[in-house]
């Protein structure tokens, strides 16, 4: 089935920055305004599945393929994982923030020790769940 | 017939409900037991302690950071179970399995 | 006056749970069901005259609760992932018996006797 709408598809091609950089924009400023990182993962998984739904699913399959998409959904847990680690280096117990990691000023980009170091894990792993699921419950019919 | 059923079914259950419900504490006041430590432990001490300015993200990813990684786990396992229950119509005919 | 609209979607979607045939619209009744609880969990946490909790600096400001806000991030994910399986639990289920209607699917496993 070969779904091809002249509208739609300069739409798409227009939009589909703007949604990404707004998407890694809602995860990246997660201490200083509302947002973190499980709506910002979903604009940008909300983002590749537009791209599906239009062009096909060729060619999503060739900016984010299968294969990329189960290495970065195991990848993103590890890095949780790791930084709750590094903590047992230094005496502390398990996932501790302001001892070890520098707090610079509260409002400025940097600051607030490892937050936006997590939240862009849980960011990265959101979207590539919403993409795998669009994959496999309805991507075979878009030819 | 299961309709008449249903809608007594649920008004009873809904009565059930708003009259545990009318025995909370008044809505909105700041001296409710749950609000009033939440001022006085978190929100006056959320800014020094781990230095972000939003406090409902210092709650999820530093008070409380080892729910947010069950709750990873979570999507992690779910996506596992959606894999193996539609393996077969992923699979494409041509693979090793099919000689076993 | 919140507790009250919430409790009615919790019944709303419990009665589309209970009465639909169709397999799909009784997923759509859970979910309905699930964002009743949501918004009545947040509701709790209201203070009145209390700002938004973006702290801009200086201490002691009167703010809604976050500690529900915060909890319920957690069971928005639960609740799409128990959406999703449910809905490849419901592909296997139309493979295997070519319907989706639940009376039909009790009509054919009574003749089938398996």
């Amino acid at each position: 089935m070969k779904f091809r709408d002249t509208i739609v598809s300069i739409i798409t091609r227009f939009m589909l920055p703007f949604i990404t950089l707004f998407g890694l924009y809602l995860i990246v400023h997660v201490h200083i305004s509302p947002g973190g990182g499980f709506s910002g993962g979903t604009v940008v998984g909300a983002g590749f599945v537009l791209l599906s739904l239009t062009y096909g699913i060729s060619m999503q399959e060739r900016k984010f393929s299968h294969r990329t998409s189960t290495l970065i959904e195991s990848g993103g847990a590890l890095v949780y994982i790791f930084f709750g680690i590094v903590a047992f280096f230094y005496g502390q117990p398990f996932l501790s923030n302001l001892p070890i990691f520098p707090a610079g000023d509260p409002g400025r980009l940097f600051s607030g020790g490892f937050i936006a170091f997590l939240n862009i894990a849980i960011g990265v792993k959101v979207a590539s769940t919403i993409v795998a699921l669009f994959d496999s419950l309805g991507g075979e019919d878009l030819h | 017939m299961k309709h008449l059923i249903a809608i007594v079914l649920l008004v009873t259950l809904g009565f059930g409900i708003y009259s545990v419900v009318m025995d909370m504490p008044t809505f909105g006041d700041p001296d409710n037991p749950g609000n009033k430590l939440s001022q006085t432990e978190i929100v006056n001490r959320a800014v020094e302690e781990t230095g972000s300015q939003n406090v409902v993200s210092s709650i999820i990813t530093d008070y409380r950071a080892f729910d947010t990684l069950l709750e990873t786990t979570v999507l992690f396992a779910a996506i596992a179970g959606i894999f193996a229950t539609l393996i077969d119509n992923n699979r494409e005919s041509g693979d090793v399995k099919d000689e076993i | 006056m919140y507790y009250f609209a919430s409790i009615v979607l919790f019944l709303i979607g419990f009665y589309i749970l209970l009465t639909h045939p169709n397999l799909i619209k009784k997923v759509i009744g859970l979910n309905v069901m699930d964002s009743a609880i949501f918004f009545f969990f947040v509701a709790v946490g209201f203070v009145a005259d209390g700002g938004s909790p973006i702290v801009e600096g200086s201490q002691d400001a009167l703010t809604v609760n976050p500690v529900p806000s915060g909890l319920m991030l957690t069971g928005i994910v639960v609740s799409v992932s128990v959406t999703a399986f449910a809905l490849a639990i419901i592909i296997k289920v139309y493979q295997h018996y070519g319907t989706i209607n639940v009376e039909e699917i009790y009509v054919v496993r009574s003749e089938r006797e398996c």
